[in-house]
């Protein structure tokens, strides 16, 4: 018995047409995205790519510091890039089951008029790249401790903020990638590169691999207006303890002001990808997008 | 009641000619039909370019390294393009049922991977371009040639050996079946690493730069940044001419192995009738 029936046959699952749906996704997403290759081929797809965009900005650091890794600079590039992989999965994730169900599989129109929980199912295609991100991330961690001498120790871990902040980052997280994907739904073109687009600027924008006082004045706003932003901050503290670099632009905010920031986006993202996925489901079937294929 | 003219068969030369021509327009002119795809296509490299000219920035790097990274981030679409839309370019016209209409068609196959090479080349030139003028721009980057026909010859030489080996990888992708989306998915943070897209490939010491080589953008993009951003002298891998020689031999390379292994793919397709299998 599969890992996945053995979940559909707990009784508030069986209960529930949300919770059922969400649970055939995300092992449905889990299939896709890793029986093309065998177990170890996929391991080593997932783990290499990740590592060698992280090792970029290691070399890139290396040849101009003359490899200072032991200075907090360091370590805040390294969690912030190792992290972001979880971000890049999600906000692309759920666009790329649409394109997926849509164009490579055609099976779309199937899944949106039969009577499942639409939201859910999206949601759970979401939590099945979360799972190989995240697996992703820990490897990159434990590779930069092993390798680069990565100042993250269990014992000075904060593990209520990691906690809370995950809990809050990741949900505000899901949503937002919930949303790329319902717009994703009402696209005739264009659709495969915005997952990539809002990835990438908020990349740029979040202090992902550099702390917003870089960014001109007038661009350092935009990200004060993301979640990643506060995420991959909290992360960092709760992570590095005191070894945290401390950067004008988010260091006076305390903890609890980060996590109640989280939890605010956390809540209006969820009430936003909710009403902005039925409205995306409505217009892409009133504009005939939900079964098209465009070639590309 | 016909028509008695008769129409000149095309044979040869003149049929390669034709129908490398016959496949690179739909490429030129799709370019410029679509426009609107050009903003995204240069808006991403554009972010991850500002990403890492801001990290250089954050670290206090020398002014030069900016240039190195856009200079690395207009190249990004040029490998981007070989593994799209040539290496796995065979597989997804496998997937959409033209492969069989290539194969059946008088058109010689090597032709219509160097239309496909030469349309993309085109198409990505005009990207490119536009990445660095953009980032040029944003982050006043300043560029001091010494010697321009040089860096034009390492230009084209480069984009000669890289095609062929994006010609050589359409074969090698095609029997990879589905696999070739993750093969290129997993063949791009590696060698922008390896290959030293965003820093001087010397960085990573002399046997890893010599192993990664056998991608031709590590010693064009070397070269390139030695005739472009001439004012360290010690940022090369190895002398610009010196890197144009094995550039040209790579080349060479390439384009007979892509000729080969085409060939060969052609003939036990053929004969075990796995050519347009559709279940791989």
């Amino acid at each position: 018995m599969t890992i996945s029936q053995r979940i559909l046959d707990l009784p508030l699952v069986r209960r529930s047409d949300a919770l059922r749906t969400f649970v055939v996704a995300t092992w449905l997403g889990w299939q896709i995205e890793s029986n093309w290759a065998d177990p170890f081929l996929f391991a080593v797809y997932s783990i290499v790519r990740p590592l060698a965009g992280v090792l970029i900005l290691v070399v890139m650091y290396a040849v101009i510091t003359a490899s200072a890794f032991e200075d907090p600079t360091f370590a805040y590039i390294y969690v912030g890039n190792a992290l972001y992989i979880l971000v890049g999965m999600v906000i692309t994730g759920v666009s790329w089951a649409i394109i997926d169900d849509r164009e490579h599989y055609r099976v779309a129109k199937n899944i949106f008029t039969a009577p499942l929980n639409g939201y859910t199912y999206l949601f759970g295609r979401g939590v099945a790249r979360l799972i190989i991100g995240s697996v992703s991330v820990l490897i990159t961690l434990g590779f930069g401790i092993f390798f680069f001498g990565l100042p993250i120790r269990l014992s000075a871990i904060d593990w209520p903020l990691l906690l809370v902040s995950s809990v809050l980052g990741l949900t505000a997280l899901a949503c937002l990638g919930l949303i790329m994907g319902a717009w994703t739904l009402t696209m005739a073109r264009h659709f495969w590169s915005v997952g990539d687009a809002v990835a990438g600027a908020m990349y740029l924008f979040s202090g992902a691999i550099f702390p917003l006082s870089v960014l001109p004045g007038w661009l350092r706003w935009i990200g004060f207006l993301l979640p990643v932003t506060y995420w991959l901050e909290a992360m960092r503290r709760a992570l590095l303890g005191d070894e945290v670099a401390s950067f004008d632009t988010l260091a006076f905010l305390s903890n609890q002001a980060l996590v109640a920031i989280l939890a605010g986006f956390a809540v209006v993202l969820f009430v936003v990808s909710a009403y902005f996925y039925r409205w995306a489901l409505h217009t892409s079937k009133e504009k005939g997008l939900l079964d098209m294929e465009s070639g590309y | 009641m016909f028509d008695q003219t008769r129409v000149t068969k095309a044979t040869g030369l003149f049929l390669f000619w034709a129908t490398m021509w016959a496949r690179a327009y739909p490429r030129m002119v799709g370019a410029l039909r679509e426009r609107s795809w050009m903003f995204f296509e240069t808006l991403l490299p554009v972010l991850a370019v500002s990403g890492y000219v801001f990290l250089y920035r954050a670290i206090n790097a020398p002014p030069e390294y900016t240039g190195f990274a856009v200079l690395g981030g207009a190249m990004t679409a040029f490998w981007l393009n070989v593994l799209w839309s040539m290496a796995s370019q065979l597989y997804w016209d496998k997937d959409q049922g033209n492969l069989e209409m290539y194969v059946v068609a008088p058109g010689p196959l090597m032709a219509v991977l160097l239309g496909m090479a030469v349309g993309g080349l085109l198409m990505t030139t005009t990207r490119a371009t536009v990445i660095i003028v953009v980032c040029s721009l944003l982050f006043g980057v300043t560029y001091q040639i010494t010697d321009p026909l040089l860096l034009a010859a390492v230009f084209i030489v480069t984009m000669a050996a890289l095609y062929g080996m994006g010609m050589l990888f359409a074969s090698v992708f095609l029997i990879a079946g589905r696999e070739a989306w993750h093969l290129s998915n997993l063949l791009q943070e590696p060698i922008y690493l390896a290959s030293g897209f965003y820093f001087p490939v010397k960085a990573l010491g002399f046997w890893v730069a010599t192993f990664a080589s056998i991608i031709p953008l590590t010693l064009g993009l070397d070269a390139m940044r030695q005739l472009i951003f001439s004012g360290d002298p010690t940022i090369g891998f190895l002398p610009a001419t010196v890197e144009l020689a094995i550039l040209l031999v790579l080349a060479v390379v390439f384009i007979a192995a892509a000729y080969f292994a085409l060939s060969k793919l052609e003939q036990v397709g053929r004969q075990q009738g796995r050519l347009v299998e559709r279940r791989r």
